[in-house]
């Protein structure tokens, strides 16, 4: 595993009788992208402040880059660059002032002039970059927001729901910058109540509801925890029973079933499925007419693990 | 401190930018200060002064003192004289408002004085000019005074023996002019009109402009890049210095501002340097502890900013930014007594009139006092603004 970047050990905040994050213990290391997936409530903010050290813990610890954060941490912050939810940028000031501004509150020196136009050229901001930014879209501040958080290369960056209320475009373009942060070494902890956005990005997912951290894994992993199985759906030419026997035998195959020209094949992996069994159906003379495959998701998990749905 | 600078530097590019603080910090104040220096100058500042018609249907010694002395006092500029060409003329004048006053001296008074007889000069007081009228039958019952004065001791005199009437008559001449008027400061306000709005209307106002850097921690809050700044890798105290800072400047740049331009524009004099220096400081330090322990009772930006207002409104009225309160008593007194606002008004009044640094000490002290013990509920609480 690569080098930890951070590690949560049985973080735990309350307030008053309410446990808002209890024992919640995960790790990230260098080139990985964690995500928290959880409905709103959960505890993913409250628990990535405390590992920012925007809050008090109640219990455990959060050490990022060796260092242990807490609300009076300061140097030991450096490692960290955060992306909050909310829009956390001055309106009055361009973008390139408010990285030249937190890019001054950093430490970055000689190199800064270099490092912000680097950061706009990533966020595509470069020629908005000396406009004020109440002048942007919502995405184009969404972007900017994303910049002020990895300006100063961080080792750990921290993304609050960072697509909340964002066209799909910008969404997009948001999306494919948190993937070529994972690329380049940075330890990122995603937050998101998008089942879609954890599945794309995240190497490891956290399945956080009421506090805990229900599930653990990749998403295969967390799928398999269910026993969810690939389903793969075949439309032919003729009838399907005559392939029924040579596809069951198929390696990565559980079970088929046929239904007329139509073949139901339960796959414990479809994609290395798929082709052997296309290959069995035109070898007993029928034409594949359509391929349907359905894998079941983090939404089947969470629903299986909790009882209720993700956005519920 | 090179972080807090960076804030304080952030802060006031944003308020430069936003505008708001300049206008309330210096375009505001500086256009009320010209249009009341404008509207209400000239009639509180300007030397007083009235006309009078006088009507010498006598043509007598006495008389003609009489219109010696109205001279005299023209000379001065209290009065402007007009002699009538009879009396009808001089009452025609004060119908129509010409002048303030009219004397008709009538036929026959001066060898009445002369004789010990009863005599009299009619004063015609205008209605419409009150002031005036008033003025110009004090100048009048002055007169008859002296005249009366005179004309006892010769009788005196008389009595006693003397017998060099003609030398009686030159030494009573030779009494000064048995009315005078002087020029004098209204009583109460210690220095001229325009310094005082000038120097009123800037105190008043640096309480509004000193706020915005104490209110921008709670701004941070509330738009959502307190975050951001808190897990920067700089203490808090950087940041609350930052914001200080800002509110430091603003403060000392705007007064200093209105200073320089009610000086060069409206002739206002603030006094020493040196002592104007020391006691804008004083103000802004008073300032900055007022805002920043009200900003620690308020939980949105502009809740902070409806209490400082409330505040700094009332203060300034019993401060007396906007009118004098020397001449107050009892519990007003007490209360104005106070306010930073009653102490920096009190140094500034000093100033003005010449008075040196040493002369401002008990207003400096007072005004540090409130600085220092706002200042310190304001520093203790402030870090709990600093939060998410």
């Amino acid at each position: 595993m690569a080098e930890t970047v951070l590690a949560c050990t049985d973080l735990r905040k309350t307030y008053d009788d309410l446990v808002a994050v209890d024992d919640v213990s995960f790790t990230i290391g260098a080139g990985e992208t964690y995500g928290l997936l959880g409905p709103n409530g959960a505890g993913k903010t409250t628990t990535i402040s405390m590992v920012a050290g925007l809050l008090e813990k109640d219990g455990g610890t959060a050490v990022v880059a060796g260092n242990e954060i807490t609300t009076r941490s300061t140097s030991a912050k450096a490692a960290i660059g955060l992306v909050p939810q909310d829009l956390a940028i001055y309106p009055d000031l361009t973008a390139r002032e408010n990285l030249r501004f937190f890019g001054k509150l950093y430490g970055i020196g000689d190199g800064l002039n270099a490092r912000v136009d680097e950061v706009l050229d990533v966020i595509e901001l470069s020629d908005r970059a000396d406009d004020q930014t109440k002048e942007y879209s919502g995405g184009m501040k969404r972007r900017l927001n994303i910049g002020l958080g990895l300006l100063h290369r961080p080792e750990l960056l921290i993304l609050d729901e960072p697509t909340v209320g964002v066209d799909p475009q910008s969404r997009n373009a948001i999306l494919e910058n948190v993937e070529r942060l994972g690329d380049e070494g940075m330890a990122v902890l995603y937050t998101t109540h998008y089942m879609e956005e954890a599945e794309r990005l995240c190497d490891r997912i956290g399945i956080i509801d009421e506090g805990r951290i229900i599930a653990e894994g990749t998403r295969r992993e967390l799928v398999s925890l269910v026993g969810g199985r690939d389903r793969i759906h075949v439309e032919t030419s003729g009838d399907t029973s005559s392939v029924v026997a040579s596809v069951t035998a198929l390696d990565d195959v559980e079970s088929c079933s046929s239904a007329g020209s139509v073949l139901e094949v339960v796959a414990v992996n479809a994609s290395r499925a798929l082709p052997e069994v296309v290959l069995a159906v035109t070898r007993a003379g029928l034409d594949v007419q359509s391929v349907d495959v359905s894998e079941p998701d983090l939404e089947t998990v969470f629903l299986h693990l909790t009882g209720k749905a993700l956005r519920e | 401190m090179r972080n807090a600078i960076t804030i304080a530097a952030k802060d006031l590019k944003e308020r430069l930018r936003d505008r708001s603080a300049i206008i309330l910090a210096v375009v505001v104040p500086l256009g009320l200060a010209f249009i009341m220096n404008l509207t209400l100058g000239p009639i509180t500042e300007q030397a007083f002064s009235t006309g009078v018609a006088v009507s010498d249907d006598d043509g007598g010694a006495v008389a003609q003192g009489f219109t010696s002395v109205l001279e005299e006092i023209e000379e001065d500029g209290f009065i402007d004289v007009t002699v009538a060409e009879s009396e009808a003329d001089a009452r025609i004048r004060v119908a129509d408002d010409d002048v303030s006053t009219a004397y008709l001296v009538p036929e026959g008074f001066s060898d009445a004085v002369s004789g010990n007889q009863p005599a009299s000069i009619v004063v015609v007081g205008n209605p419409d000019q009150p002031i005036g009228a008033q003025v110009g039958k004090a100048i009048a019952d002055g007169y008859v005074s002296e005249v009366n004065a005179v004309r006892l001791s010769v009788a005196t005199a008389i009595a006693l023996g003397a017998d060099d009437l003609a030398g009686l008559a030159s030494a009573a001449t030779l009494q000064s002019s048995p009315v005078t008027l002087g020029a004098g400061e209204t009583e109460g306000r210690g220095f001229d009109f325009s310094t005082f709005y000038a120097t009123g209307i800037a105190v008043f106002f640096l309480f509004f402009t000193v706020q915005f850097g104490v209110l921008s921690i709670i701004e941070e809050r509330e738009s959502g890049t307190m975050p951001r700044l808190l897990i920067a890798p700089i203490s808090k105290q950087s940041i609350l210095a930052g914001k200080l800072g800002a509110s430091f400047v603003m403060g000392v740049v705007s007064t200093a501002v209105l200073w320089l331009a009610t000086t060069l524009v409206m002739g206002a004099d603030w006094g020493a340097s040196l002592g104007v220096v020391i006691l804008i400081v004083a103000g802004v330090a008073a300032a900055m502890g007022l805002t920043a322990a009200v900003a620690t009772i308020a939980t949105t930006a502009e809740q902070a900013a409806s209490i400082t207002a409330f505040i700094v409104v009332v203060f300034g009225v019993l401060g007396g930014t906007f009118f004098p309160v020397t001449r107050v008593s009892g519990v007003f007194e007490v209360v104005s007594r106070v306010t930073p606002h009653f102490w920096l008004m009190d140094g500034f009044k000093r100033l003005s009139a010449g008075e040196g640094v040493v002369d401002i000490l008990p207003a400096l002290g007072a005004i540090l006092a409130f600085a220092v013990v706002l200042g310190t509920i304001g520093l203790v609480r402030a870090k709990d603004l600093m939060r998410t």
